[in-house]
């Protein structure tokens, strides 16, 4: 198979991540739940995760380096612990559903109310829109780093100086770019990152978390046990374990980082300009083909390594299904849980199929798609 | 049975800073481990340092270089 569907998960991984996974099975126990060595284990993983994640991100406490089990889960105790009764929140049209939709339901159960930041027909936003929405109650801006249908990218750096001026959260969903794209949420003016450790972090699915810039104050989505202060009725206040309560996935953690190493001992902007390599030749074959329309700004190659594309008024997922069965070529169609993205493209009925490249990705790979989309089109015409 | 002894035991606000405290002491050889929080202190679960006896002065000192405030230093016998 070729995998051109690391925007879903990247299924290839570095071997030391499935190694680490492995031991870590067999040798850590609960963490914060006793003090003998295989607790103590786990507990040590954590720390020292939490201290390498911080120093990732640019996060300036490790303690606010929270664990969760995908960026769907950060962004929901982000959202759901910042966003009060009658705030006001600005989104983008780029946003995934895992922003979306807690958004609309703060909307109908706390009365939020919500401004969207629209998108242009290459799914380019007008960033003069972020400052004419805020009003007195704005409490955040949430928005994606980058798009997980087009791979634009947004500029978080200006979008978090007007946020920082103006007082304002900036709520960051990193679900495309950690780990592949360097992130400073103290340089960037982030307060919340959220990320997903299966994506470009290499990891294991079930892995992420959020990761808090300064004294912010998130209330928890879930509480429960925690191995410490267990005859308070109420959840404990101490970052991480606010936003911790149950037993946390150390396996996977294990796994991520592992993977992390990897990526810090091959560098961010080594595994950029790779996937980026790939993607612009992908893209430079199929531009052309006739009958191929690619949606996105391709103006600049400071973007995710995603070219998305349908070819003449063949439907997404019969293209999608051609590619796997007749090419053995990965990709994803459909909607990709980005509604507000297709609808300013205008292919909410066709949808599109997403080629997305990892570290592990050949020029090889490039090619064979690029071949197989032109004898698609080629077919169709 | 292990025979009772006279301990200095810190207990930490979180568990975090009980980590930080294991990483700190190891980096500079300082003595001592991590142990189930005694029920003198609290009987809410969690970690405590156990230290030699002698030196609360040296511990408090450990405990402001590595930048941790702890909950409670305390001479035990456990």
């Amino acid at each position: 198979m070729i995998y051109l569907d690391n925007a879903a998960t990247t299924m290839q991984k570095p071997p030391c991540v499935a190694r680490a996974v492995a031991e870590a099975l067999t040798s850590l126990g609960n963490a914060s739940r006793g003090a003998h060595e295989g607790a103590l284990n786990s507990n040590r993983l954590l720390y020292r995760t939490r201290g390498k994640l911080a120093d990732f991100f640019g996060c300036p406490k490790s303690e606010q380096v929270i664990f969760t089990n995908n960026a769907t889960e950060a962004l929901n105790i982000a959202l759901n612990g910042t966003i009060r009764a009658g705030d006001h929140v600005i989104m983008t049209a780029l946003e995934h559903n895992s922003v979306l939709r807690p958004l609309y339901r703060l909307r109908e159960e706390r009365g939020a109310e919500l401004s969207l930041v629209p998108a242009d027909g290459r799914g380019c936003v007008d960033y003069a829109a972020f400052e004419r929405l805020i009003r007195p109650n704005t409490r955040a801006i949430v928005c994606t780093h980058a798009s997980n249908l087009t791979g634009n990218m947004l500029d978080i750096a200006r979008i978090g100086g007007l946020a920082a001026a103006r007082g304002l959260l900036l709520i960051v969903d990193a679900s495309q770019t950690a780990g592949a794209v360097p992130i400073d949420m103290a340089r960037s003016g982030i307060s919340i990152l959220c990320f997903t450790g299966h994506k470009s972090m290499m990891g294991p699915q079930g892995t992420g978390g959020l990761c808090i810039n300064g004294d912010i104050e998130v209330e928890p989505l879930k509480v429960g046990g925690t191995g410490v202060q267990s005859f308070r009725t109420a959840q404990p206040r101490e970052y991480p374990t606010r936003l911790e309560a149950g037993t946390l996935n150390g396996h996977g953690i294990a796994g991520l980082a592992a993977a992390l190493d990897f990526i810090r001992s091959t560098g961010v902007e080594a595994i950029r300009a790779h996937e980026l390599a790939l993607a612009r030749r992908f893209y430079e074959a199929v531009v052309g083909i006739p009958g191929v329309r690619v949606y996105g700004d391709f103006s600049t190659w400071d973007r995710s390594p995603i070219v998305a594309l349908n070819i003449g008024e063949l439907d997404s997922a019969w293209v999608c299904d051609e590619l796997a069965r007749g090419y053995g070529i990965a990709t994803r169609a459909g909607a990709h849980c980005a509604p507000l993205m297709h609808r300013a493209l205008g292919t909410e009925e066709q949808g599109a199929v997403r080629f997305s490249f990892g570290y592990f990705n050949t020029n090889d790979d490039a090619d064979a798609a690029a071949e197989a989309v032109g004898a698609i089109a080629g077919g169709n015409e | 049975m292990r025979k009772k002894e006279r301990r200095l035991i810190v207990a930490f606000h979180t568990t975090h800073d009980a980590m930080a405290f294991e990483d700190f002491c190891g980096a500079r050889g300082a003595e001592g481990r991590l142990i189930p929080l005694p029920r003198e202190i609290s009987a809410g679960c969690g970690l405590a340092w156990s230290a030699p006896p002698g030196d609360a002065d040296g511990l408090r000192a450990l405990l402001r270089e590595a930048g941790i405030v702890p909950q409670h230093v305390r001479a035990l016998e456990i």
